[in-house]
């Protein structure tokens, strides 16, 4: 697992895949920023919400090399022939992203440090708002992972991906077009409530195990994939 | 070593390989001959666990592939058709990352990685990406790659394939060498490659094996007759119609050859049937001297495309 871990961060950092984005997505962010700047606004939770949509376009993009590059490139013969479990293949891919994903979110920890120079931002608010995205950008991650393991097709693995996010984004929405039990099954799903309240200043453990469990369901359901597409063609 | 007991592939109605039987001993270096398609690569891919057989058993060294797949991994190099290469990493990064895969002693790693890269020359490469490596550089990589971890046995598909000739004999003289402390299976349909290579030869056919035995006892023991080839000065026509006259020939065919009237003759005679006196006398009699005799094995490739073609003709 750590093998493979270590491949691709280094495949992440030896690229400019993970340049382009970092900077794309640090730029989007910093332009959300500028009213707190020009405003002398202290509140930064807005902005963590603004930040996980961005996460929306931007974790498919991080992903959808993760498994259909090997698939295509024919590295998977390596991977699958090689005593190494399936499983420390999928969780070293899955914790390669993360890392990247980490490494960005660090660097956005530059806004809540100018906040705190000039003025008093609520630090116990912020913490818990970033617990939740990170939490967030985990369980994006797991479901981007797995679109990727679904196909050769980079591109069809991005947009799979995103389509799944953006369901994931809307639930609450479509939930609240319907009634009855539907409704109420489709909105505890959802991802988005939760991560408010984290942005609420809320730390409560049940959205925790919720997210996390959802991260273990979807890279199981990898793992799955992989086996049974080597079972049922070869 | 390898055993391979009734292997069966289907691709949902499609037949990958049907019923396939065999046994690879300790160091030897078996051929898989076949023409494309005939379910060279399927085999080998079920062999090193990269998908399941349909049916059958494959041991390696005594452990099941379906039953404990990590140690026959352990146990197996494998160099599929298209080498699985990472174009953006490093040669010695790559190898390293290998040597993870594998399982390979922390302290032994780097030892293992420089001399496997001595050995498939690819040492003065070690830094520069795969990407930009030419076709040699990186099936040699691919090898290489098969090689780390020492298995006991080595499975290569097509390890020649898009090779120029030189780099084709070296990577023969190659594979020779890693037969004398390694059980070989490699896959071709180039018939030379498999008889200067192999020790045993599996011919295979549209998933189902058409024979199986040493490339020489093939060359002799299949040929329903005996080939000479025949340099003789003389008038071409008269030599033909002599020659078609001798008792036990069944076929002459001719190839001009620079000088005025000598031409080779290349005759096919009846099984068993010492044909050399007779054509010497015959011809001593119209005076028209033998300037050249030899006796022709059948090749391999005559054997291989008799074999496929009777197959088709039963059908």
């Amino acid at each position: 697992m750590l093998a493979v871990f270590k491949r691709e961060v280094r495949a992440y950092f030896y690229s400019p895949i993970a340049y382009v984005l970092i900077g794309f997505y640090i730029l989007l962010c910093s332009i959300f920023f500028l009213p707190n700047l020009y405003g002398g606004r202290a509140d930064f939770n807005s902005n963590l919400s603004s930040m996980g949509f961005l996460l929306l376009f931007i974790v498919p993009i991080l992903t959808m090399r993760i498994y259909a590059e090997d698939r295509k490139n024919g590295t998977e013969v390596l991977l699958m022939t090689t005593p190494v479990r399936l499983t420390g293949v999928v969780l070293g891919k899955y914790f390669a992203v993360l890392f990247v994903f980490l490494v960005m979110t660090a660097i956005t920890l530059i806004y809540p440090i100018i906040l705190a120079i000039f003025g008093n931002p609520p630090v116990s608010q912020i913490v818990g708002g970033y617990v939740g995205f990170i939490l967030l950008g985990a369980t994006f991650i797991s479901i981007g992972v797995f679109a990727s393991s679904l196909t050769e097709n980079q591109i069809i693995a991005a947009v799979v991906a995103f389509v799944m996010l953006l369901v994931m984004w809307l639930m609450d929405a479509i939930s609240s077009m319907l009634s009855g039990l539907l409704s109420k099954a489709l909105s505890w799903f959802s991802l988005l409530a939760r991560y408010s309240e984290f942005n609420l200043g809320i730390l409560n453990i049940s959205p925790i195990v919720y997210y996390l469990s959802f991260t273990a369901v979807f890279i199981f359901l990898t793992v799955r994939v992989i086996e049974k597409r080597r079972w049922s063609q070869g | 070593m390898i055993e391979i007991i009734d292997l069966t592939k289907n691709y949902g109605l499609v037949t990958g390989v049907k019923n396939l039987n065999f046994t690879v001993e300790k160091g030897e270096i078996l051929g898989f001959l076949g023409p494309n398609g005939a379910g060279k690569s399927t085999t080998m891919n079920i062999i090193t666990g990269f998908i399941p057989s349909t049916s059958g058993t494959v041991k390696v060294c005594g452990y099941d592939i379906l039953d404990e797949p990590r140690e026959v991994k352990k146990r197996i190099g494998y160099m599929p058709e298209q080498p699985p290469l990472y174009f953006d990493m490093v040669v010695k990064d790559y190898l390293d990352f290998v040597c993870d895969l594998k399982l390979v002693d922390k302290r032994k790693k780097k030892s293992q990685i420089s001399d496997i890269m001595e050995l498939v020359k690819i040492t003065h490469v070690k830094d520069r990406l795969i990407k930009n490596l030419s076709k040699g550089y990186k099936q040699r990589v691919g090898l290489a790659q098969a090689l780390v971890g020492n298995p006991e046995v080595i499975i290569l598909d097509e390890p020649t394939v898009g090779l120029d000739p030189k780099q084709i004999i070296e990577m023969r003289k190659l594979i020779k060498a890693l037969g004398k402390d390694h059980t070989v299976i490699l896959s071709s349909h180039i018939l030379p490659e498999v008889s200067a290579v192999c020790d045993r030869v599996v011919i295979i056919n549209q998933g189902e094996i058409a024979a199986v035995d040493t490339p020489e006892n093939l060359s002799k023991g299949f040929g329903k007759s005996s080939k000479f080839t025949i340099r003789i000065a003389g008038p071409q026509k008269s030599v033909f119609n002599l020659l078609k006259q001798v008792y036990g020939i069944r076929y002459v065919d001719v190839h001009a050859s620079n000088e005025k009237d000598i031409c080779d003759y290349i005759i096919e005679t009846e099984k068993d049937i010492d044909v050399r006196r007779p054509v010497f006398f015959e011809l001593a009699k119209v005076g028209y001297p033998i300037l050249e005799l030899k006796s022709l094995d059948m090749s391999l490739e005559d054997i291989f495309l008799r074999i496929v073609t009777n197959e088709k003709e039963v059908e």
